[in-house]
């Protein structure tokens, strides 16, 4: 069984990457406020962990609110900034199609097609154009390895909402994406299935692939992240190695958040803060 | 109470021993409504389609309009219809007043907006769902498309029944574009009209129990196939 592409970080991709991703000066209005401010950062390939200086797992972290699933949605492209840009630098950067088709993102909510969870991977399958016999082979591969192969003819809506997630988790992973986008994975999931979707990041990360992924579980932070941006109030506070943040964080925010002492009236959520007025 | 009893024997009798009359009326109303309910679903689905996923300008009074045309008088419909088909109208000259063909032009407009408005809602709410995932898998407009059409399958089945529901049932505009000749344009619902006028119960409680069947199969059919279409989580 083989899902993953195993990667060497010294044999470079036979596909031209579009990583590193960069933000300048990246700002998002909505309803004339300003709900991300000015974004400044480099998000650099992963190399599958194997460079000590290049974070394969980046966690955004951060409090309900602070704008953690906008950030992911403006370097995925579903959002567009309003201000400053996001701009791809690899080898296939200007090549529109290929930077869509070499990224993926899964929801905090999964949303899945109302067809059996089969048929939801084989439609991402089918729409990057995998011929069929290897489409086949793929799917029970996927299924397989998230733990749903015997749900494979279920309907995808009538599995369990941790089943659900690691389907989407699945389907994601089948574009076989450079960098791969979660959106808080395992919010409302049991432990049990928190370690496997753990384990499957894990894998994929092995894989070569980059991962971004929002959080506010600092415990998984700790265990999981390589490096971690902590975002309050739709700005980024500080960015450090995931052992620096956590053990020495720089920003009184992020040390107050890290304490669990980030209080109400600090935290007002990007949509409800009325200083940051724009136009 | 007798009498009433009498005839709904007679009903039966008539139904059960395959009754001629009763035979061509049935089959005539079904080609009719049938026929409208395939021609109003050909052009409502598509353009229920096209007004819930793309933005236009007027998209929003279309929208309306077409919620708004749901609720329209069969009675009006047929008159409209008539004039235009009648001798001295525009379409006078194709003859089609007092034939089948006007009958289903008339149920084609009955049904198409509803067809449309349904379709647009179903296909709207499916595509607000799925819009960000199918962005975000890089479909193209067109499998974005397919995708919503597919997956809203049964819903859209569920309003083509309820056009064929309203197209089948409808009496005033057959009647009027129609006029009721007896083995050209005598369908159920106008021969049970004039039936009941004439005081032949039995006819006319036979195609009523009909009728009541038709419905009921349709209700059963459009609850059966949105139970399918969204099972429940198991959490």
């Amino acid at each position: 069984m083989k899902t993953f592409p195993t990667s060497d970080p010294a044999i470079p991709s036979p596909e031209p990457g579009i990583l590193p991703l960069e933000l300048i000066g990246a700002g998002l209005i909505r309803d004339g406020k300003r709900v991300l401010k000015d974004l400044n950062c480099r998000i650099e390939d992963g190399a599958g962990g194997q460079i000590a200086d290049r974070p394969a797992k980046t966690f955004i972290i951060g409090p309900n609110g602070a704008g953690k699933t906008l950030f992911l949605k403006l370097c995925h492209g579903l959002i567009q900034p309003d201000e400053g840009e996001v701009r791809w630098h690899g080898p296939a950067a200007n090549d529109g199609a290929r930077i869509k088709q070499r990224q993926a993102m899964v929801f905090q909510r999964p949303v899945l097609l109302r067809r059996t969870a089969w048929e939801n991977i084989n439609f991402v399958l089918k729409i990057r154009g995998v011929a069929r016999a290897e489409r086949a082979d793929r799917c029970a591969d996927l299924l397989q390895q998230t733990g749903l192969g015997r749900h494979a003819s279920t309907q995808a809506r009538a599995l369990s909402f941790g089943e659900q997630q690691r389907l989407a988790l699945a389907r994601a992973l089948a574009l076989d994406p450079e960098i791969l986008f979660l959106d808080e994975p395992t919010a409302s999931l049991d432990p049990a299935s928190a370690h496997l979707v753990e384990d499957l990041i894990d894998q994929a990360v092995a894989s070569g692939m980059k991962i971004v992924m929002s959080s506010h579980d600092l415990g998984q932070a700790k265990r999981l992240a390589d490096e971690v941006i902590f975002i309050h109030r739709g700005r980024i506070k500080e960015r450090a190695a995931a052992p620096t943040f956590c053990n020495r964080p720089e920003n009184d925010l992020a040390r107050d958040f890290l304490e669990g002492k980030l209080l109400w009236w600090r935290r007002r959520s990007v949509y409800e803060d009325g200083e940051e007025q724009c136009c | 109470m007798e009498a009433f009893l009498d005839a709904f024997a007679a009903a039966l009798g008539l139904i059960a021993s395959g009754d001629r009359d009763l035979i061509r009326i049935i089959l005539l109303s079904l080609k009719v409504s049938l026929s409208a309910v395939c021609i109003a679903a050909l052009i409502g689905i598509p353009l229920g389609g096209l007004i819930a996923l793309s933005r236009f300008p007027g998209r929003q009074a279309l929208i309306v309009m077409f919620n708004a045309l749901m609720g329209l008088p069969p009675v009006v419909v047929g008159l409209m219809v008539y004039v235009v088909l009648s001798r001295s109208g525009p379409f006078g000259v194709l003859n089609l007043l007092f034939t089948p063909t006007a009958m289903i032009i008339a149920q084609v407009i009955l049904v198409l907006p509803i067809i449309v408005s349904l379709t647009r809602q179903t296909l709207h709410s499916l595509w607000l769902e799925y819009r960000e995932t199918l962005q975000s898998v890089a479909a193209t407009p067109a499998q974005c498309l397919a995708a919503v059409l597919w997956d809203g399958r049964f819903m859209l089945i569920t309003a083509v029944l309820v056009g064929f529901g309203r197209a089948i049932a409808e009496v005033g505009a057959v009647m009027i574009v129609g006029g009721n000749i007896d083995n050209v344009t005598r369908v159920m619902t106008t021969a049970i009209a004039l039936e009941a006028s004439k005081g032949d119960l039995a006819l006319a409680l036979g195609l009523g129990f009909i009728l009541l069947m038709i419905s009921m199969a349709l209700n059963i059919i459009a609850h059966g196939l949105t139970a399918f279409g969204e099972p429940e989580s198991r959490s």
